[in-house]
């Protein structure tokens, strides 16, 4: 029963990739690319990853399609929607062929290594937290994480770097304007508390379930540009002090704990048993909001209006 | 074994196809779209990997995670790229490809 | 221990401390993060020059669990030489980069992005971790993306596109090597893996890195987004870019070749990738022969200097004096790179362009920004005493004494192409401005404004490339510390 639900399931994924590659509407292949998201998400759960299902539906299923769709739109308004006449790339095409046989070919080349590490079994209790991936992720390879939630704030320097001359320092992106009663006003309604429930609750299960800052500060980032896509919450403008703060202030925590376990004596971002759960959950909490905050305004994208008070 | 095998090989299916799609397509949102396909290939990959072993192995999830934020991260850069690109010059492919089929 | 942390610590914190303060408070947060950071830096020389390599296990956990850095000799030298280089260029972009100049914009994202471009250095060069390798070249590669799309102009925007398109690729496919090695060893450690039994992938693994990395390195055939994206981003960018960027992919390379998998080196391999070196080499010095703009050229030599680092994989294992000799190389280079693009900026300040045309007679207006161009050109060159031609040296006795001499004639080829590139800008420099004596008042009173320390701050720069050739046995001594064993033999 489950190798035909596996194989449907894998030959779906490539069928609806391909899609999204192949063809020339660039709509359409953000259309599959959603599906894909979603499909991939039901794969991880098939692999027993639970937490990078979660993180795969939240932020690839989710976040990126919001980001492509705010894109293509902003590209159809300039004209800029089209796919130039493509003609088939053979040197492509061989690359493409070539990495695909050489990982299939390495697949059944792979030894058996002796995993997972016995030294990871006798360090998880000693971690903090219950949830496995939450530990390796917060604890053990936590400078991994300092460093993951630093890159997201370069990504969103970068896109500040490309706000149009005049619009900065104004809103991130564009005004929305939504017809006070419609639809849009019910969701914008209806959805963030929802929203923002399921978010706070995944950060904070991540300790012992699957979940943690990522997925949660998604679903929260996810809250904020539905209230600011059906117009009931205008985000700040670029140079608003409160809001820079909250961009920094996870990976600011995490720095800032690091450091502490340097000054006192322990080693640079070292979890003491008797304070690591406690230690996690903060810096999760804080995470998240600045995750939530970058992942809004990286969707919403570079200031595109002068700011008009 | 034969379930993972499954996986693994969608990964490397989705790999090649997203390579492609990276080199040859010429609107560039598609190419960032084809590069998330690249980047969830080789992660299929990696926990299809994972799996085998006797119990759950939290380090290639942890690694996949942070694989994931750091695609998306370069996924955001390259959208704010694309857009400001086509509201300066009204085209969203780079100059060199504009109207040939050249290579990059 | 302490010095190690503080030189990740200090830029990451001047980076926050850049985003969230109010602008009027950013600029001096980063200024003196900056010279906390070359303090740290300067410190961890000289803790490892006493010998020790400092090893830390962050948060206490041992591989596989956790992540180790260590700073070893190599580490200790680039860890410098980019804290010389970014130290000047922020001196320099106190000005160059002030919001009077290019705006609000510009001048907020252009300090958090440094410090970021910084932090990424560092971490990559202690790092003794693959993934977390795969984190830093990200975060160096997002942000040098922002610093070449920092002004926003037109062409800077194609480059940063065409910029991002091959880092992606390169990134992906080193994560895929990435993938293989941890499926195959159940270790990401470098110190684990040089200890393992060798797999069957390995050799898949270790080409797909290598693949991921020449694309960052823009190592010949994936050179094409490197000129464009330098030229067009301001100078006080392109210093960093040139001279450091490539550098931090490099060292992964010559790490997984020399350090980590020594064993699956073939010499079909070594050669290949030595081929690809003479044809960087070969075509970026053409193309730098052939262009007006003086960016371009300094970009296009770029590209010859990367294709020099990879002549020498092919002798690495065989010859005990090559890793000293691309040590040298890299080292030099960068100072002397970003050297020569803070020079050029200085010009296009004073003259409105870069085209050779532009700069005729520059070195009378600006005579020490000239000179220090030239100190640049004679490290670039291989000429002595600079550290470009302690390099050359090396790498060329490395190369005689095992029979591989032909990788002795592309240098030798190289460092000639290189003096006929750079020449052409000397030439400029020192021609009559025949046609063109109306423009030497505002020639001259741009290059007053700028002040004797932006000039003083290019020809700090060469000067430490060519300080880096009299005091060559110093830094010897210092690489020497952590060396990887197999290449242990001291230098002819």
């Amino acid at each position: 029963m489950m190798p035909v639900f596996d194989a449907t399931l894998c030959g779906l994924i490539l069928a609806v990739a391909l899609a999204a590659v192949a063809g020339r509407d660039v709509f359409r292949a953000i259309v599959f690319f959603i599906v894909y998201g979603l499909m991939l998400a039901v794969a991880w759960v098939r692999l027993g990853a639970l937490d990078v299902a979660l993180a795969e539906a939240a932020i690839s299923g989710g976040l990126t399609a919001g980001l492509f769709l705010v894109a293509y739109g902003r590209l159809a308004a300039v004209g800029a929607a089209d796919e130039p006449a493509g003609l088939l790339n053979p040197p492509a095409a061989l690359a493409g062929c070539g990495l695909s046989a050489a990982l299939g070919w390495a697949w059944f080349a792979l030894p058996q290594p002796d995993r997972p590490a016995p030294q990871l079994a006798e360090a998880l209790p000693r971690s903090g937290v219950e949830n496995p991936v939450t530990a390796v992720l917060l604890n053990f390879r936590a400078w991994d994480t300092l460093l993951e939630s630093v890159v997201l704030l370069t990504a969103l320097i970068g896109v500040l770097m490309l706000a149009r001359v005049g619009a900065w320092p104004g809103r991130p992106g564009l005004a929305q304007h939504v017809r006070p009663g419609g639809v849009m006003a019910g969701f914008g309604r209806v959805l963030p508390p929802v929203g923002l429930l399921v978010g706070v609750y995944l950060v904070y299960v991540g300790a012992e379930r699957p979940g943690g800052a990522f997925q949660g500060g998604t679903v929260i980032a996810a809250v904020g540009l539905v209230a600011t896509l059906t117009g009931a919450f205008r985000p700040p403008a670029v140079d608003a002090p409160g809001w820079r703060a909250a961009l920094v202030a996870g990976p600011l925590l995490f720095l800032l704990w690091g450091l502490a376990g340097a000054v006192i004596g322990n080693g640079f971002l070292t979890f003491p048993p008797t304070l690591a759960g406690a230690a996690i959950l903060a810096i999760e909490a804080a995470l998240a909001v600045s995750i939530a905050v970058t992942l809004a305004v990286l969707v919403l994208g570079a200031p595109e209006q002068a700011a008009r008070e | 074994m034969t379930g993972l095998s499954l996986y693994a090989l969608t990964g490397a299916g989705l790999t090649g196809l997203g390579l492609y799609g990276l080199i040859a397509t010429r609107h560039l949102l598609r190419r960032v779209v084809a590069f998330n396909l690249l980047g969830s290939g080789v992660f299929l990959f990696l926990g299809a990997a994972a799996a085998r072993g006797e119990g759950a192995d939290p380090v290639p999830h942890a690694l996949i995670i942070t694989g994931i934020v750091v695609a998306l991260s370069a996924s955001a850069l390259a959208v704010g790229l694309v857009v400001a690109q086509a509201r300066l010059t009204g085209r969203a492919t780079l100059p060199e490809e504009d109207t040939h089929g050249d290579d990059v | 221990m302490s010095a190690l942390v503080a030189v990740l610590v200090l830029p990451l914190a001047g980076a926050l401390a850049a985003v969230a303060l109010p602008d009027r408070a950013a600029r001096p947060a980063a200024l003196m993060a900056v010279a906390g950071a070359l303090a740290a830096a300067l410190a961890l020389v000289a803790v490892v020059a006493a010998g020790d390599v400092p090893r830390l296990r962050v948060g206490g956990w041992t591989p596989p669990v956790g992540i180790v850095l260590a700073g070893d000799g190599l580490a200790a030298a680039m860890v410098l030489m980019v804290a010389l280089v970014i130290g000047t260029v922020a001196w320099v972009a106190r000005s160059a980069m002030a919001a009077e100049r290019v705006g609000a914009r510009a001048s907020f994202g252009f300090w958090p992005l440094t410090l970021l471009l910084w932090s990424a250095l560092n971490v990559v060069f202690v790092s003794r971790d693959l993934f977390n390798l795969y984190v830093g070249i990200e975060l160096l590669g997002l942000a040098a993306v922002g610093l070449v799309a920092i002004e926003g102009r037109p062409a800077a925007l194609a480059a940063a596109m065409r910029y991002m398109v091959f880092a992606l690729v390169g990134s992906l496919l080193y994560l895929a090597g990435v993938a293989l090695v941890y499926a195959a060893h159940g270790a990401l450690d470098m110190d684990l893996l040089a200890a393992r039994t060798p797999a069957g992938t390995d050799a898949l693994a270790l080409a797909l890195m290598t693949v991921g990395l020449m694309a960052k390195t823009a190592l010949f055939p994936f050179h094409v987004w490197l000129p464009p994206a330098h030229a067009g981003a301001p100078a006080p960018a392109s210093a960093m870019l040139s001279a450091l960027v490539p550098k931090a992919s490099f060292l992964i390379a010559l790490r997984l070749w020399t350090e980590v998998m020594p064993d699956t080196a073939s010499q079909a391999a070594l050669t290949l990738i030595g081929a690809l070196g003479t044809l960087a080499v070969v075509w970026g010095s053409l193309c730098a022969l052939v262009q007006t703009r003086a960016k371009l050229i300094v970009a296009y030599s770029t590209v010859a200097e990367i294709g020099y680092l990879f002549v020498v994989f092919p002798l690495l294992p065989i010859a005990a004096g090559a890793w000293n000799g691309v040590v040298f190389l890299a080292l030099s280079h960068g100072l002397a790179k970003a050297a020569m693009f803070l020079a050029v900026g200085q010009w296009m300040r004073a003259a409105g362009g870069d085209r050779l045309d532009d700069l005729r007679g520059m070195a009378r207006a600006m005579p020490m920004t000239s000179f220090a161009f030239g100190l640049a050109a004679v490290t670039l060159a291989g000429l002595p005493p600079s550290g470009g031609f302690t390099g050359k040296y090396l790498v060329m006795t490395a190369a005689f004494t095992s029979g591989q001499w032909g990788w002795a004639l592309v240098v030798l080829l190289g460092g000639l192409l290189t003096a006929a590139y750079l020449y052409r800008v000397i030439a400029a420099l020192f021609a009559e401005r025949a046609e063109r004596v109306e423009r030497a008042e505002p020639a001259g009173c741009a290059a007053a404004a700028q002040g004797r320390g932006a000039a003083l701050a290019p020809f700090v720069l060469a000067g430490c490339a060519i300080a880096l050739g009299l005091a060559s046995a110093g830094l010897l001594d210092l690489v020497a510390v952590g060396r990887p064993a197999p290449i242990a033999g001291d230098t002819p």
